[in-house]
């Protein structure tokens, strides 16, 4: 397959005086001058920062890249000097085929112009014909649901309105080369689903599109392959689903498991200690991201050090906004009688299709039960995070829905009956 | 940059509601992306591939220009009218100055109608690149169509104001006195280029100096005293003539009077000095803004 586009070493410096003040006044311009000719510079404002420093790679025709990094990791910058927007410091890139780029929704749409002729504007401004727009016309019209609203002035529309007008007219681009930033997160979920749906179709006849998200659900789904950036370099290109694993893992700050070496370092008091926990499969194996549709085993290993009081192990597990999901503590502990001491492992199954996806985060502890109260002897606050994605296939609580996030901090599988009343 | 019709069979794709039109070409343009050269040079085939974009842009200009105004489209008469009644007034009634061999008054809106063109198209040039500020950081297209847009746009400001001097000369009988009428749109021409030399230099410094809003509209106020707008140059010492011919716009009006007026025929000596001195601010002008362009997507 021949090469859509090969970076090689692309940078790009930027002053950083040149980002804070956005632009100066000639005044102060003359004034610096001044200052330099008189010898009396203090600190020259020589501070740089490295949007993107040495970034190679190639893209085969036909792939779909996802470009995930945090905010400032230089994703933006990426796409501006492939698009020509700006220029690289150094570096080059080939590109072979027709671009066309979709930074902002709605690129140019001039308020006092009505929806048809923001529909020309718009489309012409990002690369297409005036009679590729005239042929598309009811298309667009249609995917956009304005129909009624064509001949009035765009500056009368709800905002949700102009941006799916704004979203259609992108949607029927048709370039050998589409680089979509962060757009898809405008609009309602039913359309950004349409949107994303769109743009399978567009690589599914060998288009290359390159795909700068920080909708990891969206980023799985359509992506072959994924570039990490991070701090303006590469940090990690492969998989989706591994890259964007290590990706969430860096930010969340825990892994999937931890152990500590000795009772002395372990959390605990002087009856229990922790030794490991881990977040597992069915098969025991330690996981990062876990499907949805599979269970998931959050295991602690402790050590009692004295024979006492029975212990028992509590979790308490955390959405992807650290909003509280539930807590659970095992129900199998033998109240009435002493515990010895020695080495126990207790395992919490989180049934299938039951958490909602993202980073899940949670806190373990062991207890003992002191009537009405419980007594946290040992507890590692953020101990274990897993990712929890949903492939999308259509069996899991989102049914064919695949555009946007199903918010809650659960997300179960129920039973639904639905017939025909009348 | 070339379009070229497909040669083999598109891959086959999935159908859907609405399936992707445009067959994926065969024949893939080539493009390299480098650090910004030291010197660019203005691609004239990527201009071309580009002139929808252009006309795009000088559309919405035209239409997006009365919109929500009452009078509407009637300003481009209007606004001439008004300045040159001012003019009339002030300097034909009181202070008298020289209108030669023309009546005062179609001397004056024969002057007023070429400098307000320039006075929009500098000004329209000139903020250009800010006013459309989204498009230059959002997306790609060879910024030079900004500046070069807004000096297309006025145009149809002048031929809505040609009417007004029409009704002028059918009063003061003052006719084109024959195959001259043709250099009107040289002239046109000329004031066009100077403008849009101007408007390269100043919307580059504006991306960087929002200076350049305040300057416009005093150097745009004094202009119309320097380029011979409410008296005939020609009346002038010569000494002074030659200094003024240093103004494109002199030469403009004192042309389009000839062509138009049947005014006394222009010094082409002088005439030609002020095509020079547009020649060399379309160049300065072009330069500063090829290398500027590089970064305006940085510093705007």
């Amino acid at each position: 397959m021949a090469v859509a586009i090969e970076a090689q070493e692309l940078s790009k410096r930027y002053r950083i005086g040149q980002m804070q003040a956005a632009y100066g006044t000639l005044r102060d311009s003359l004034s610096r001058t001044a200052a330099g000719l008189l010898g009396r510079v203090e600190e020259r404002e020589t501070k740089e920062l490295w949007a993107l420093r040495d970034v190679s790679f190639n893209v085969r025709e036909g792939e779909a890249i996802g470009v995930i990094g945090r905010n400032g990791a230089g994703k933006s910058t990426l796409l501006k000097v492939l698009t020509r927007i700006t220029t690289p410091t150094s570096g080059r890139a080939v590109i072979r085929g027709r671009v066309g780029s979709l930074l902002e929704v709605g690129t140019g749409f001039n308020p006092e112009l009505t929806g048809r002729e923001n529909i020309f504007l718009n489309g012409s401004i990002l690369g297409m014909k005036r009679r590729e727009i005239q042929r598309k016309l009811d298309q667009i019209v249609e995917f956009s649901g304005v129909e009624r609203f064509l001949d009035t002035p765009v500056k009368r529309y709800s905002s949700g309105m102009g941006v799916r007008l704004a979203f259609s007219v992108a949607a029927h681009l048709e370039p050998d080369i589409l680089l979509v930033d962060e757009v898809l997160a405008v609009g309602d979920a039913e359309f950004q689903q349409r949107c994303l749906g769109r743009m399978e179709d567009f690589s599914g006849t060998g288009r290359t599109v390159v795909f700068v998200s920080h909708n990891m659900q969206a980023i799985n789904q359509l992506c072959d392959r994924v570039i990490w950036l991070d701090g303006g370099e590469v940090q990690e290109d492969g998989d989706p689903s591994e890259v964007v694993t290590h990706y969430l893992h860096s930010a969340s700050g825990s892994g999937s498991r931890i152990t500590w070496p000795d009772d002395e370092s372990a959390p605990g008091d002087d009856l229990v200690r922790l030794q490991s926990v881990r977040a597992v499969d069915e098969d025991g194996e330690t996981i990062d991201t876990i499907d949805v549709r599979r269970p998931v085993g959050v295991e602690l290993r402790y050590r009692v050090l004295r024979d006492g009081p029975p212990t028992f192990a509590k979790i308490k597990v955390h959405d992807r906004q650290g909003d509280l999901a539930f807590n659970a503590l095992d129900t199998n502990a033998q109240w009435q009688e002493s515990q010895s001491a020695g080495v126990y492992m207790s395992t919490a199954w989180i049934p299938p299709n039951f958490l909602n996806e993202g980073t899940t985060s949670i806190d373990v502890a062991v207890c003992t039960l002191r009537a009405p109260k419980l007594h946290q002897r040992a507890a590692k606050y953020d101990a274990v995070s897993f990712y929890v994605f949903d492939p999308g296939d259509g069996d899991s609580a989102r049914g064919r829905f695949i555009g946007g996030h199903l918010r809650g901090v659960v997300r179960p599988l129920l039973d639904w009956t639905t017939e025909r009343v009348e | 940059m070339t379009e070229t019709r497909l040669k083999t069979p598109p891959e086959p794709s999935a159908p859907t509601q609405e399936p992707l039109e445009q067959p994926l070409r065969a024949d893939r343009p080539t493009f390299t992306i480098r650090p910004a050269p030291r010197w660019p040079h203005l691609d004239v085939r990527e201009l071309w591939h580009y002139r929808e974009v252009l006309a795009t842009i000088v559309w919405r200009d035209i239409v997006v220009r009365y919109k929500q105004t009452f009078l509407g489209i009637a300003w481009a008469v209007l606004v001439p009218a008004l300045t040159a009644i001012v003019y009339i007034l002030v300097f034909g009634k009181f202070a008298k100055f020289p209108a030669g061999d023309t009546a005062y008054p179609s001397l004056v809106i024969a002057g007023v109608i070429p400098m307000q063109y320039f006075s929009s198209a500098v000004t329209g040039s000139s903020l250009s690149l800010v006013t459309n500020l989204p498009l230059v950081t959002k997306v790609y297209f060879p910024r030079v169509l900004l500046p070069f847009a807004a000096v297309l746009a006025p145009i149809i400001d002048l031929l809505v104001a040609l009417p007004v001097l029409l009704v002028l000369m059918a009063v003061y009988g003052t006719w084109p006195q024959g195959v001259q009428v043709i250099f009107a749109p040289l002239f046109i021409a000329l004031a066009l280029f100077t403008a849009l030399g101007i408007g390269f230099l100043l919307s580059a410094a504006n991306v960087r100096y929002r200076d350049v809003r305040y300057m416009i509209p005093v150097f745009l106020q004094i202009l119309p005293l320097l380029s011979g707008v409410m008296y005939d140059v020609s009346q002038l010492p010569e000494k002074w003539q030659w200094i003024l011919s240093l103004n494109p716009m002199t030469g403009v009006i004192a042309g389009w009077r000839w062509a138009i007026l049947g005014a006394s025929e222009p010094n082409w000596l002088q005439t030609l000095v002020g095509v020079g001195t547009c020649a060399v601010l379309f160049v300065i002008g072009l330069t500063v803004f090829r290398i500027s362009e590089p970064r305006f997507a940085d510093t705007i």
